[in-house]
């Protein structure tokens, strides 16, 4: 991160007087005790104290204190519930975080025009939840639900399990206010099918909190359906797992859900949870969706392309119980790795048809850097999610797993994916897109970023690598 | 604006980087360049400049039936995509219309065309529009300079999302070269239920109960007083779907169409054939459903005609009018079919939001050659 402006950092307290000025006095934190418990995200390995946390409950306040930010010239971090895994929230020493914890209100369910408009800052799953008396469900269902706001799902451009069928926030996003860097605020699309416009909504969700703060959204909801049943299938092989994925997704299937796990991933949460899975190269579960007959339907056609494939096993759920067997080892994966040391969780994504070759190359890099790896992912739409096993406590050894991963993404990019499929850049990928993009593309984004943040105070170095920002940086702070 | 055709040049590049030359030399001179795919989705005759066709810059890159994925160069006719991803059992599932009845045009739609203005039809309101079935793309910008974003997996967040902005820009941004698109499985099976005589009122209400369950309806539209229904389904799926929304809609009357007729009929509603073949101003309007009859009615009384389409969310209107009074009723209007009248096509935005959308244009495009008028009078 670059060096913090010391000049802020003496103003601080002017700073936080002219945010309580505008605020409420329980709204501005700036006791290092308290601020403390904001150093950072879910990306742990990085941390940094803020100057300031705003905690507004409302659109208006939010707006102030963007004003009062904008003004002074101080870095703005928005931050959601701090679930980040690409270190999206992280603060700088001379920064106002401005969290949407307390904006937490439900505005409106109307499900004759199905969406729900909430603030920001009520979680994802707590969305579904005040929708289940109406028969309705929100579709992205990433794996922090618990914890996560719609916010940060918002900036991220958050998936989830089911986002095969159902698309990602971008494509359930109806409509956001917005509040500007200069406290300006704006509203965008809204309960009709838009855009009319420029799709400026968009562009907005998943920039990362470099655009603006989204406090209020209008989502689209979903009827909920009869019923959701998985099965569990395992392979001898990645390879051909990766082949009965492709070919689920040629019969005409289309699952709400394809995840896959491999032979590490297996015997952890085997350990952990004992949720009964065959000792195997891979499993695969497979969530269908409907009506009984639906269900059965879908799950003979995917029985007998597994069939063909000659499966290790493959085990149908009968009642829920069961079902939530199937669920219980993957639900519990990332749990279960974190009991074999230290991780990073990388989230790259590859082209279906890529994912064998791709799982090869990941175990070929775990030999040569040393360091194990388990696969788990979302395969029906080639998002992997690497996790690289170290010991934080060995010198080095962070280094070595940040190395390896660099190493995996630059993988991702080279069979034809991405960097990151849901996790967002944030500073974990900042220095990697260069990979996946020419200077040129690059400069077009930080052209766009420019255009919403002229002073370039909202969410500083990230997403966009220091070098290739530097000299609009250097202009921005002129302005 | 008048709508008699200025002369003009017709420039096709057949490459990327010839394009990319081309625009370059075009903003040192700043002139504008008219920007079509195959000219059938907009009226542009009313545009200055030369004409810059992207029709040459046209194949299929890849197409991988098992990841749902397709790259084409921007001039790739429409109707070759859709014939080649039909023999996989896959199509476009947004819908794109065909609209050379309306428009009276005879060209041949792009790709790069249906990406440039956001096609989607009446699937829309089920699986989302054009930009959501947009994984990645490359374009030249008002510079000249050949750029990406995105790329060709389904699930990327890497960077600013810049194709939501390039999707429906109609070429202000800068010109499509390849797109990178999400293709869906065709659901085998299909019916539509008819429920003939009734208003637009009862229209609404049918729409409302039938979308609010889990059986994916995939059309509902409204015209000449007969509320359509389409159910699609795999294997058993679409007789078991028809037969729960004939018990849930069992107050009325319903008439079930096959297979066959629900393809043609639902063609036709997605293309407006009713409105094909005159002159008459056309506006798109978009509204919450539960507006949809009221805002039916006011246009009515201006004394056109109206279909409705997206289970309420979408209301064509044929007819006459100023259109300022349209807007007044309906404040997000186009006009797509202009039939005479003046004025902007797209609706105004709020002045925080055209500040916004200067800005953007004039990174994009600081010049102002790229369809200059077409989206921001």
């Amino acid at each position: 991160m670059p060096q913090p402006d010391a000049g802020i950092i003496e103003r601080a307290p002017q700073i936080v007087a002219a945010l309580r000025e505008v605020l409420p006095d329980d709204a501005v934190i700036w006791d290092p005790e308290e601020t403390r418990a904001y150093e950072c995200d879910a990306l742990t390995a990085y941390r940094c104290p803020p100057l300031a946390v705003v905690l507004p409950r409302t659109t208006a306040e939010v707006a102030a204190a963007m004003r009062v930010c904008h003004r002074l010239r101080v870095p703005v971090v928005p931050r959601g519930a701090g679930t980040s895994l690409a270190g999206g929230a992280l603060p700088t020493a001379d920064c106002v975080i401005i969290a949407t914890l307390r904006l937490r209100d439900v505005l409106e369910i109307d499900t004759e025009n199905r969406f729900i408009r909430v603030q920001t800052g009520v979680t994802n799953l707590s969305v579904s939840g005040e929708l289940e008396p109406h028969g309705f469900f929100y579709a992205p269902d990433p794996s922090s639900q618990l914890a996560c706001t719609i916010a940060g799902n918002i900036a991220m451009n958050s998936g989830g399990a089911h986002c095969l069928k159902y698309g990602v926030t971008t494509n359930n996003l109806m409509g956001a206010t917005v509040v500007l860097t200069d406290g300006e605020v704006v509203g965008l699309g809204g309960p009709e099918m838009g855009p009319m416009g420029l799709d400026m909504m968009g562009l907005l969700c998943g920039s990362e909190g470099q655009l603006g703060i989204v406090t209020e959204a209008t989502l689209r909801i979903l009827p909920r359906p009869e019923g959701a049943r998985p099965v569990l299938i395992g392979f001898d092989g990645a390879e051909v797992a990766g082949e009965c994925v492709a070919r689920i997704i040629r019969s005409g299937v289309l699952p709400v859900a394809i995840e896959y796990m491999d032979d590490v991933c297996l015997r952890a949460v085997e350990a952990f949870a004992r949720a009964g899975y065959p000792d195997c190269a891979a499993v695969l579960i497979v969530e269908v969706e409907g009506s009984v007959p639906e269900i059965e339907d879908q799950i003979a056609r995917i029985r007998e392309i597994a069939s063909a494939l000659n499966p290790v096993e493959f085990r149908e759920s009968r009642n829920a119980d069961e079902a939530m067997a199937i669920w219980k080892g993957r639900k519990s994966a990332f749990g279960a790795m974190g009991r074999l040391g230290d991780y990073i969780c990388l989230d790259g994504t590859v082209p279906v048809s890529k994912l064998p070759y791709a799982l090869k190359m990941i175990g070929e890099l775990s030999r040569r850097h040393g360091l194990e790896v388990a696969n788990v992912f979302h395969a029906g739409d080639g998002n992997m999610h690497p996790l690289i096993l170290f010991n934080a406590n060995k010198p080095g050894d962070l280094a070595r797993a940040e190395a390896f991963g660099a190493d995996i993404l630059r993988l991702c990019v080279d069979v034809g994916g991405c960097l990151t499929g849901e996790h967002g850049v944030g500073v974990e990928k900042r220095d990697l897109m260069g990979k996946q993009y020419d200077p040129a593309d690059l400069d077009i984004q930080m052209a766009v970023k420019d255009v919403f943040d002229p002073c370039w105070l909202l969410n500083p170095a990230k997403v966009f690598p220091l070098d290739a920002s530097q000299p609009w940086r250097e202009e921005a702070a002129r302005r | 604006m008048t709508t008699d055709a200025p002369s003009r040049t017709g420039l096709s590049p057949a490459s990327e980087a010839e394009l990319g030359e081309l625009i370059a030399e075009r903003h040192a001179t700043r002139q504008p360049l008219r920007i079509t795919g195959g000219g059938t989705r907009v009226e542009t005759g009313a545009l200055s400049g030369d004409t810059l066709s992207t029709a040459a810059i046209s194949g299929v890159v890849t197409y991988e039936p098992g990841e749902m994925t397709l790259i084409a160069r921007a001039g790739t006719p429409l109707d070759e995509i859709q014939a080649m991803l039909a023999a996989e059992g896959q199509s476009l599932a947004f819908e794109p219309a065909d609209m050379r009845g309306v428009l009276g045009g005879n060209g041949t739609s792009t790709i790069g065309g249906v990406v440039a203005a956001n096609a989607s039809g009446p699937r829309r309101m089920l699986v989302g529009a054009c930009r959501d079935h947009l994984l990645g793309l490359r374009f030249v910008d008002g510079r000249g300079r050949v750029l990406k974003n995105g790329g060709r997996v389904m699930k990327n967040v890497t960077g600013l999302d810049l194709g939501k902005l390039l999707c429906g820009a109609h070429g202000t941004l800068g010109v499509l070269t390849e797109v990178a698109l999400k293709t869906l499985p065709i659901l085998p099976d299909r019916c539509t239920l008819g429920f003939h005589g009734v208003t637009v009122d009862e229209a609404a209400q049918i729409f409302a109960r039938a979308l609010a369950t889990p059986y994916e309806v995939s059309g509902a539209a409204f015209r000449d007083g007969t509320a359509w229904l389409r159910v699609e389904g795999l294997g058993p799926q679409m007789g078991y779907r028809r037969d729960r929304l004939l018990a849930l809609l069992q107050l009325r009357e319903a008439e079930v169409l096959d297979a066959e007729v629900t393809l043609s009929l639902w063609r036709g509603l997605r293309d407006l054939d009713h409105f094909a073949g005159t002159a008459t101003p056309l506006w798109r309007v978009l509204v919450k459903p539960s507006l949809a009859p009221s805002t039916v009615r006011a246009l009515q009384a201006l004394g056109g005609a109206v279909s409705v389409d997206w289970g309420g969310g979408l209301i064509w209107y044929c007819g006459p009018g100023p259109a300022q009074e349209v807007r007044q009723i309906a404040r997000h209007a186009t006009l797509v079919r202009r039939g005479g009248l003046a004025g902007p096509a797209f609706a105004p935005e709020a002045p925080a939001v055209t500040r916004l959308s200067l800005g953007l244009r004039r990174v994009f495009d600081p010049a102002g050659i790229l369809n200059p008028g077409l989206m921001d009078q």
